[in-house]
């Protein structure tokens, strides 16, 4: 069952050839700022979708425009194949947001938060028991159904975010950093939750600023930066492309590194200090001229910084 | 996890309709019992509290008005001034329950626990999250409103057919302050500045209302003012019903009460939605 939605590519509910969620020239002003300047985004049902970027690069305002929570002042959003925000409330019915920022009643129960949210999300009084035990189980909450949230761990807490929106089964799901701030064990179960939706044929739209999380989870990876997409591809198309193949690391002291960046801008090499090291791009076309190093294979993080020449936290 | 991945309503059924048969349209009972279910919830943490301080807040009212001014004080027209009080304090009540809660617990829901940003994220529209909270609050300010009186049939009051009304009363005017309270909730900068409305608008409100002396006494132009007061035909029309003497000036106290409801409804929606959606 879950590897037929996974083969269909076309989910119910998404117009034939459509897609799960389509923004064309999304501009979205706060003041003198603008936050999405000029977006445009496709995702096709079915598939992991990693919107990648600094901080401040716009991609929470995208997701809290996907609700309608924030309205976009030029360009048009559908999700779903309903219209925003015309017909947004119809599309909140048919999908689940995941927050970045805990918004958890803290004085409730799992259960009863969970029972709340299967009220809110419709889900008919018959089926209610039913979903509540079905997202513990998800969430790994059974044992905690009925501690107050106060009393949960972060990892706890943020497993219950999860499970709250996906009560109603949404068949397109929007996690905004859903692994901030957590430590290296619960985000791998969380990594191990978002793909096990991905296989059930959910569409997932995730933003991120961990790199290891896009390239671990994500089919198709869109870089945003100042409020629009700079690139987008798979993981590797990514990394080809923007980093080449091999990274040549040269390490050493303060002054061989200045030294080296300069022997890398003459030479009109990409390159970029990272950590002790200058990390060299496209290392497979350098032929004689390389200064001494360390070969390794390129990353999405090499390709990330070639983009947006942000460095990496 | 399998179990919930498996149950994505796209497996297996391509030919499906693309859109969901379930239609979501404005103001629907559902949404409204769903954010209410959420109140309903966390008052099953607090309702022997609240419970408590309603009927000990009348009571010390009865007690020190009642048998402190009212040595003094034996009636105020033919009303014998504790049953002037009782009928008063349920008009304090139903203030205090409603444009309290309406100014607090909107604004730490929304700035400090983000409650309604997860509640937005579901299908569930502003209209209907704030007239949800408002309902709930107002229902329970009709319930408790009922407190005072029984407090004071406790204390020899006569119980009068009337008095049933008393719980409509105090819903429609609970409405209206609850919906007040969120309003300034959505245009106050911080917490803080609530006690700018506390001290300025409702304790005056609560005293030159007819609660504990008639405003027949006050000068002219205080009078007037007091006259546009809502609390004041919220007074009048539980001093009427609890005491047997409606008559047809109380169908404009109820005109007021529920023209005040409806306009701070819409006032509420309003202000707190150009905050909640930017």
């Amino acid at each position: 069952m879950l590897a037929v939605a996974r083969h269909e590519h076309q989910p119910a509910g998404v117009p034939a050839g459509g897609h799960a969620i389509s923004i064309h020239g999304v501009v979205k002003r706060y003041g003198s700022i603008v936050a999405v300047d000029g977006l445009d985004l496709e995702v096709p049902p079915g598939v992991c979708f990693g919107l990648l970027g600094p901080n401040g690069a716009g991609k929470s305002t995208t997701m809290r425009m996907l609700t309608a929570q924030a309205l976009a002042d030029e360009g048009e959003i559908s999700v779903l194949g309903y219209e925003l925000p015309r017909e947004s409330k119809q599309s909140r019915l048919e999908m689940g947001v995941v927050p970045q920022l805990d918004n958890l009643d803290v004085e409730l129960t799992c259960r009863q938060i969970l029972m709340v949210f299967a009220r809110l999300y419709r889900v008919p009084r018959g089926e209610r028991p039913a979903a509540i035990e079905r997202a513990l189980e998800l969430a790994n909450l059974v044992g905690r159904a009925d501690t107050i949230v106060r009393e949960l761990s972060g990892g706890m807490r943020r497993r219950l975010l999860v499970a709250r929106g996906l009560i109603h089964r949404p068949r397109l799901v929007l996690l905004d950093e859903p692994t901030v701030g957590l430590d290296p064990q619960v985000r791998q179960e969380l990594w191990s939750l978002i793909d096990g939706l991905r296989t059930g044929g959910v569409t997932v739209l995730m933003s991120t600023h961990y790199i290891e999380e896009a390239e671990r989870l994500a089919d198709t990876v869109a870089v945003m930066s100042n409020g629009r997409i700079i690139a987008q591809g798979t993981p590797v198309e990514l990394v080809r492309a923007h980093a080449g193949e091999k990274v040549l690391e040269v390490y050493g002291p303060p002054d061989r590194l200045a030294e080296v960046s300069e022997l890398a801008a003459g030479n009109g090499w990409s390159s970029r200090r990272s950590g002790p090291a200058v990390a060299i791009m496209r290392a497979e076309t350098l032929d004689g001229l390389a200064p001494e190093g360390a070969l390794r294979p390129a990353n999405l993080e090499d390709a990330f910084v070639a983009l947006t020449g942000e460095e990496i936290e | 996890m399998s179990a919930l991945a498996g149950s994505a309503p796209a497996a297996g059924s391509a030919p499906t309709p693309a859109r969901s048969a379930r239609r979501v349209g404005r103001l629907e009972p559902a949404a409204l019992a769903g954010v209410m279910s959420r109140d309903v919830a966390i008052f099953g943490r607090y309702w022997k509290a609240t419970t408590f301080s309603s009927i000990v807040q009348p009571t010390i009212y009865l007690l020190a008005f009642g048998l402190g001014l009212g040595a003094a004080v034996h009636q105020v027209g033919h009303v014998p001034y504790k049953q002037y009080v009782a009928t008063g304090t349920v008009a304090t009540a139903v203030l205090f329950s409603s444009a309290f809660p309406g100014m607090f617990n909107t604004f730490i829901r929304w700035q400090f626990q983000r409650t309604y940003d997860a509640v937005l994220a579901a299908p569930v529209d502003v209209e209907e999250l704030i007239t949800a909270e408002v309902l709930w609050i107002s229902l329970r300010a009709g319930v408790y409103g009922l407190a005072p009186l029984l407090v004071a049939i406790a204390f020899g009051m006569q119980p009068e057919a009337g008095m049933l009304l008393v719980p409509f009363i105090a819903f429609v005017t609970g409405f209206g302050f609850a919906a007040f309270g969120v309003t300034i909730a959505a245009v106050a900068k911080t917490i803080d500045n609530f006690n700018y409305v506390t001290s300025a608008v409702l304790t005056p409100m609560f005293l030159v209302a007819g609660t504990f002396f008639p405003i027949s006494a006050l000068p002219d132009g205080v009078r007037q003012v007091a006259q546009v007061n809502p609390l004041y035909h919220c007074v009048q029309l539980v001093r009427d019903a609890s005491l047997g003497g409606l008559g047809s000036a109380d169908l404009g106290h109820a005109a007021v009460l529920i023209a005040f409801a409806l306009i701070m409804w819409r006032l509420a929606i309003s202000q707190l939605g150009r905050r909640l959606i930017d």
